[in-house]
């Protein structure tokens, strides 16, 4: 791929144990993967795949204990460039209390541009802008821990944005979110996409959240298992299922309906998409 | 219960006093405190609580929050007011029983000690009352920058603070949260005596101080997510910069400085 983004050669990774005689246990191993400029990828796993860890390899937390990283063009073991890597991949973490830094919204906000020394004038425009694409602007002199799960993590979204990031990796954001929050979250995933043109790469295990991606991976025990579109990846339900994964709601109708002899399409992702098969099916 | 905590002892204003630069409020606590300890007389004692109770009317902050404040610095004011009048030495004796003898000295001194003590705890209050948190400490980074120089850790120390300040509204939410689970397991922690009850935070304490642990290297990693790297080079959204007013103010300071030292030297 020539607009190749995020390029990871068998990266294989264990955290170091605290004693010397335990052997340590991969935690990934030999993951291979190419992420385009501008793509929306959903990388799914059940809790100890492996994919949180994969998240950590892509802006520098981690470093791998075999094979390369390379973002941008940088190798993440390279740590003259490690600013550079953490400034284009930006990361939204779980736990939106953990990862707001300070007392007012704005603050919290400027950071990232604070640290990169970004000049007073522009960290200002830059914080701005950020908080209106999170929605967030009116609350902009507010302290965060007296918003809602949602709105803190939209404003650690806005932390993010304002270091005008090419990539972000979002580490199963809607996780501690009511369902109003998870919506919102989405909504501006999509919109840093869409309107913005940013990379997405999405940690999750929601698969209604999976389904909206243009491209989903599936991990298990450290490993890549599955890789494509989310209309190809969600008919293999039995696999699937024995990952420990759920297929979303529309796609496990239509799999009990076809085990059952109905002739229906699996690739049904949306709500109407599934009505508007079902009443194709029946109106024959 | 715990959620009438308050960060520190802020009233948000936009008063002239709230509007000054914390490092000009910073040096004018200091330059006060000095006046203060150089205060003998009763007329220096007048001027300087003038100048306190025109900067609490300019400030707008109630007289019912500054003596709320004093309530714990009752004792010491008593003890400290109390010694004074009974050994301060004079030869004006007003009353005398026992061992003890009371003079017309050990009054003035027992009095403007009291006054002294009480101005200087509202002297303080002035500062911490109408300054954020986050001025504050802005504020004391930028006074010690020049402390960079002997290696003292200046950003570091007010990363810190400013983190410490930060995680308060959290930690107290979490303690909130286990203490309610605790209860709802039948754990009492508003009966029995003082030792019971200390006891009874015990489970409290643990789980909490656990979770902090947990939350710090979260934050720490979000930190290093959006590029922390340390003091060095960094830039702020808010910059301090000192207005007109500022100067007003400080002068306005060591005016009241040198008046009480000129009072002190004509023996008032």
């Amino acid at each position: 791929m020539d607009n190749t983004v995020i390029k990871i050669d068998d990266l294989t990774f264990f955290y170091t144990p605290d004693d010397e005689d335990t052997v340590p246990e991969d935690v990934l191993s030999g993951v291979s993967l190419e992420i385009g400029q501008g793509s929306f990828v959903a990388v799914l796993g059940h809790n100890g795949s492996g994919k949180s860890t994969l998240a950590r390899h892509l802006n520098a937390l981690l470093l791998p204990k075999g094979g390369t990283v390379t973002v941008f063009g940088m190798d993440t073991k390279d740590e003259e460039l490690m600013l550079e890597i953490r400034r284009r991949v930006g990361m939204v973490f779980q736990n939106p209390d953990n990862q707001i830094v300070s007392n007012v919204v704005e603050e919290d906000v400027a950071f990232a541009p604070e640290n990169l020394g970004v000049p007073t004038p522009e960290i200002r425009q830059r914080v701005d802008e950020a908080l209106k694409t999170v929605g967030m602007y009116k609350y902009r002199t507010h302290a965060p821990h007296l918003l809602s799960g949602g709105q803190k993590q939209r404003i650690a979204i806005a932390g993010v944005l304002a270091m005008r990031p090419k990539c972000v990796v979002f580490d199963e954001p809607t996780a501690m979110l009511d369902p109003q929050g998870r919506r919102d979250v989405m909504k501006i995933i999509g919109r840093m996409k869409n309107e913005l043109g940013s990379t997405v790469i999405l940690i999750t295990h929601h698969m209604e959240e999976a389904a909206l991606a243009d491209r989903v991976v599936v991990m298990s025990d450290g490993k890549l298992v599955m890789d494509g579109p989310p209309r190809e990846i969600f008919t293999h339900v039995e696999e699937l299922e024995a990952l420990g994964l759920t297929v979303p709601g529309t796609v496990k109708l239509m799999w009990e309906l076809r085990r059952r002899g109905l002739d229906v399409p699996l690739s049904t992702l949306t709500v109407d998409e599934c009505a508007a098969a079902l009443a194709d099916h029946f109106g024959k | 219960m715990l959620r009438d905590i308050t960060l520190g002892q802020f009233f948000p204003g936009s008063t002239v006093v709230h509007r000054l630069d914390p490092r000009t409020k910073i040096m004018m606590v200091v330059v006060y405190i000095a006046a203060l300890f150089n205060a003998k007389s009763w007329v220096s004692y007048g001027v300087v609580l003038a100048f306190l109770v025109f900067s609490i009317a300019v400030s707008r902050i109630r007289l019912s929050a500054m003596l709320r404040g004093l309530k714990p610095i009752v004792f010491i004011v008593v003890l400290t007011s109390l010694l004074n009048l009974l050994y301060a030495r004079g030869e004006d004796v007003i009353a005398h029983w026992w061992i003890f003898t009371i003079t017309r000295q050990g009054v003035k001194a027992a009095i403007l000690m009291a006054a002294r003590l009480i101005m200087l705890v509202m002297g303080t209050f002035m500062l911490t009352y109408t300054t954020s948190p986050i001025m504050l400490t802005y504020g004391l980074e930028l006074l010690m920058n020049p402390l960079k120089k002997l290696k003292v850790p200046v950003h570091e120390l007010a990363m810190m603070m400013s983190m410490a300040l930060r995680l308060i509204p959290t930690l107290i939410e979490e303690t909130d949260k286990i203490m309610s689970a605790q209860k709802a397991r039948g754990a009492e922690f508003d009966t029995g005596n003082l030792i019971e009850k200390a006891k009874a935070m015990l489970p409290v304490l643990v789980p909490l101080f656990l979770s902090s642990f947990r939350r710090a290297d979260e934050l720490a990693t979000a930190m290093e997510a959006r590029c922390y790297h340390g003091g060095e080079g960094r830039t702020r959204l808010n910059v301090l910069k000192f207005a007109r007013r500022d100067y007003l103010a400080f002068a306005a300071g060591l005016l009241l400085l040198a008046a009480v030292i000129v009072l002190a030297r004509l023996g008032l």
